[in-house]
């Protein structure tokens, strides 16, 4: 089994972060997994994405051409990479930012409005795990428990009162 | 052991810690620099020297000094940067000290592009300065590899008194994969040679690249390539996969080896039978070990991020027996899995 996932958004949203926690959880969960980050002139400012697989087998291409999954944060995002998805694929929106809906029938598309929640549960920065958390809810990708364990293991012990945070926005993603 | 995540370049650097590595000197170029950020942190909490220095120029001259004085010395730099230190190379090589180079290359020519690239084989392994010399050029295709890589690029560094070049590229250096380090190594060879301080317990020691008499640089540049002939006898490297029905042989290293791979794979799913040979060794090239890998085979496809560079070296190891065709992207594109599959089936992989 193989999950290649796309995450794209505005720089500043947590795309990069989003994608460790995910390869950090196909880690702890002993699968083979790979990250890579757009790096180019579109990181300052404009859009931003990176690709993550995480399966069974040694990763072969690290760079994701046609995603199961796609977490898209902003409109650009959507409309650059929502060709690509397999059919059949899950998309994930931001839908208080994203303001034209999906128009592909064969694909499975979920509106959260992720910058609300995240305004309205007071999880400032937190719009990316709220997505993930509906990710998880819908594929099973990771479950919760790893999640967990990922995010302990990235937050600095400096920072401890993150790990809350992120762990109130997953919730509020799942049950979104 | 207990898998990290990391990035290639930050793989690299922590690899070189561990394998002894006492001096680094770098300039900033994307995208290698998170390999020198992060030797600026770990290198001097660890009693090193980490100097980022005024240019390319001045960094590989510096590793030049480190070298003579007999410590285990890395510079790292991208494509533009590499060429910036070809004369130091030169010099290096032609003094006969050990360092490891790591250029993690992006497209070009010139300044070129930031992305991903294969575009400096040539520089590598035919001239990465001037004058008649070998560097040995390793090509990992993941993280766990450009660690391994690393260790052992020290070593042989050490033992065959050589520059040895790490050939990586943006996609390497940028992702992160699963990694193991080793110890780190507490014992490393001595070094006789150095120029170090010694109290006048032997006779001083001189290193010099510099030989006014053309039968004594005759001799020393022979010398050398007797070393060649060894490190070409023992120490080429390659993997192949899936080659011992395959009908065609791709052909490809580092990064693009890891597609090529998946195209391999999907040419199977289809009935075609594909393998892959992957040089580990740029130069010494693996000549008996493509040989023997595409001895059922009926044609070759040489796959890169270039316009066509290792395949001169494809065509020479066969000895132009076996029809070798070509498919690249090149600018800092990536090929497609589905691209390279595409080129299978042109090139005559049909079973």
């Amino acid at each position: 089994m193989t999950h290649d996932i796309i995450l794209a958004g505005f720089g500043g949203q947590g795309i990069l972060f989003l994608g460790k926690v995910l390869a950090y959880s196909g880690l702890i969960d002993n699968k083979e997994v790979s990250w890579l980050p757009s790096y180019g002139p579109e990181m300052r400012g404009g859009t931003c994405n990176c690709s993550v697989v995480i399966s069974d087998e040694p990763v072969g291409s690290p760079l994701v051409i046609e995603p199961a999954v796609l977490i898209a944060m902003n409109s650009p995002s959507l409309e650059k990479f929502i060709g690509s998805v397999r059919p059949g694929g899950t998309v994930i929106c931001d839908s208080t930012i994203v303001d034209s809906p999906v128009t592909r029938q064969d694909v499975n598309v979920f509106y959260i409005p992720a910058t609300d929640l995240e305004t309205e549960n007071n999880l400032k920065g937190g719009a990316n795990i709220i997505l993930l958390g509906k990710l998880i809810k819908e594929t099973g990708i990771i479950s919760k428990e790893t999640f967990k364990k990922a995010i302990e293991k990235i937050v600095p012990p400096s920072k401890t009162q993150l790990i809350e945070n992120n762990m109130k926005a997953i919730q509020v993603g799942m049950d979104s | 052991m207990e898998r990290n995540l990391m990035k290639g370049n930050e793989a690299i650097a922590e690899a070189a810690l561990r394998t002894g590595c006492k001096c680094f000197f770098g300039y900033p170029i994307t995208p290698q620099t998170e390999i020198s950020a992060y030797l600026s942190k770990k290198m001097p909490k660890e009693g090193g020297v980490f100097l980022q220095a005024e240019s390319e120029i001045a960094a590989i001259n510096m590793v030049l000094g480190a070298s003579a004085s007999g410590v285990r010395v890395m510079t790292s730099s991208s494509s533009p940067g590499i060429s910036l230190k070809a004369e130091g190379i030169s010099y290096i090589a032609g003094s006969d000290l050990p360092c490891v180079i790591i250029n993690v290359q992006r497209g070009g020519p010139g300044l070129g592009g930031i992305q991903p690239s294969q575009a400096d084989y040539w520089q590598a392994t035919k001239a990465i300065g001037h004058g008649d010399f070998h560097v040995l050029v390793y090509a990992p295709c993941s993280v766990q590899e450009m660690v391994d890589t690393v260790t052992k690029a020290f070593d042989m560094a050490d033992s065959y008194r050589m520059p040895v070049i790490i050939l990586a590229d943006g996609l390497l250096g940028q992702m992160m994969e699963p990694v193991t380090f080793p110890e780190k190594k507490t014992e490393l060879p001595e070094k006789p040679w150095a120029t170090n301080g010694h109290g006048n317990k032997r006779k001083h020691n001189i290193i010099n690249s510099l030989y006014l008499q053309p039968d004594a640089l005759e001799n020393s540049v022979k010398n050398r390539f007797e070393r060649y002939e060894e490190l070409k006898a023992n120490h080429a490297q390659a993997e192949a996969y899936l080659y011992e029905d395959a009908d065609i042989i791709v052909a490809a290293y580092g990064a693009t080896a890891r597609i090529a791979k998946s195209a391999v794979n999907l040419a199977r799913e289809s009935g075609i039978k594909a393998g892959l040979f992957r040089p580990v060794t740029l130069w010494p090239f693996p000549v008996k070990e493509i040989n023997e890998a595409c001895k059922n085979a009926h044609t070759v496809l040489c796959c890169e991020m270039s316009m066509g560079q290792m395949i001169d070296d494809v065509k020479l190891a066969l000895n132009c027996s076996k029809p070798v065709g070509f498919f690249g992207r090149t600018g800092g594109i990536i090929p497609k899995p589905s691209e390279i599959l595409e080129e299978i089936k042109k090139t005559g992989g049909n079973a």
